[in-house]
């Protein structure tokens, strides 16, 4: 028999460009590790699995407010630090270019490839007045009972 | 020192390295040698960690010109 695999949960509950970026980093990091990953995405965590492109959805006018003052997609979200009204995060993603570090779409993409679960809290998505079809493709939707079954066998826990 | 295998990871920053590495070395049978370059700084901790946490051993390491070369040998 193999050896079980160890375990990673990280739950992304910033909306911070630079937060989700580092959570990606160590989860990338963890699946090269040959560790088991979940992401665990709640509150504003669950703009990095935004589609960046508007999808036509029937929703209430607090829904509505919601979307639109939310970052649409993970490069549309704000620096924590430094943001200056959106200044900070192009002059973060120049800076990202020069030293030739992925950018967070795609290191959302390689934690796909790498096959690192993403999971979307049901209970914000509907708090947020999300829908399913606004996020993007090949996540799962679970609640805090998933989360600690896997958490309950993680190695390394983080909470960003 | 032969290498079954050449990885170049040169200009690629945290984590690219390691992840290259570990698609790389799942290619190798065990025994077999991954040479990886890099020029990431970090990558010196990081490549030597992560090849003792996943059961490969380093066999071999230089630094020139800038440029970390390392022989891992998988486990």
């Amino acid at each position: 028999m193999t050896e079980q695999k160890k375990k990673t949960t990280i739950i992304l509950f910033s909306g911070d460009y630079d937060k989700a970026m580092a959570a990606y980093i160590i989860a990338n990091g963890a699946a090269a590790y040959d560790h088991e990953v979940t992401i665990f995405h709640t509150f504003w965590g669950l703009n990095a699995l935004r589609k960046d492109s508007t999808v036509p959805v029937k929703k209430g006018l607090l829904e509505k407010m919601f979307a639109k003052m939310m970052p649409r997609g993970a490069d549309r979200m704000g620096l924590s630090r430094m943001n200056f009204g959106g200044i900070g995060a192009k002059l973060i993603k120049r800076v990202i270019k020069k030293h030739n570090a992925m950018p967070l779409p795609q290191l959302i993409d390689m934690a796909k490839e790498q096959g690192i679960k993403l999971v979307a809290c049901q209970m914000t998505v509907d708090l947020l007045g999300l829908q399913q079809d606004e996020l993007i493709d090949g996540i799962e939707f679970a609640g805090v009972a998933a989360y600690l079954a896997d958490a309950s066998e993680g190695n390394v826990n983080l909470f960003i | 020192m032969n290498a079954d295998k050449v990885l170049d990871a040169k200009g690629f920053a945290c984590p690219m390295p390691v992840v290259r590495a570990k698609k790389a070395i799942d290619e190798l049978e065990a025994g077999q040698v991954l040479e990886v370059h890099t020029t990431d700084k970090g990558s010196k901790s990081d490549l030597t960690a992560w090849a003792k946490a996943s059961g490969h051993t380093v066999v071999n390491m230089k630094e020139e010109n800038g440029v970390f070369t390392f022989w891992i040998k998988k486990g």
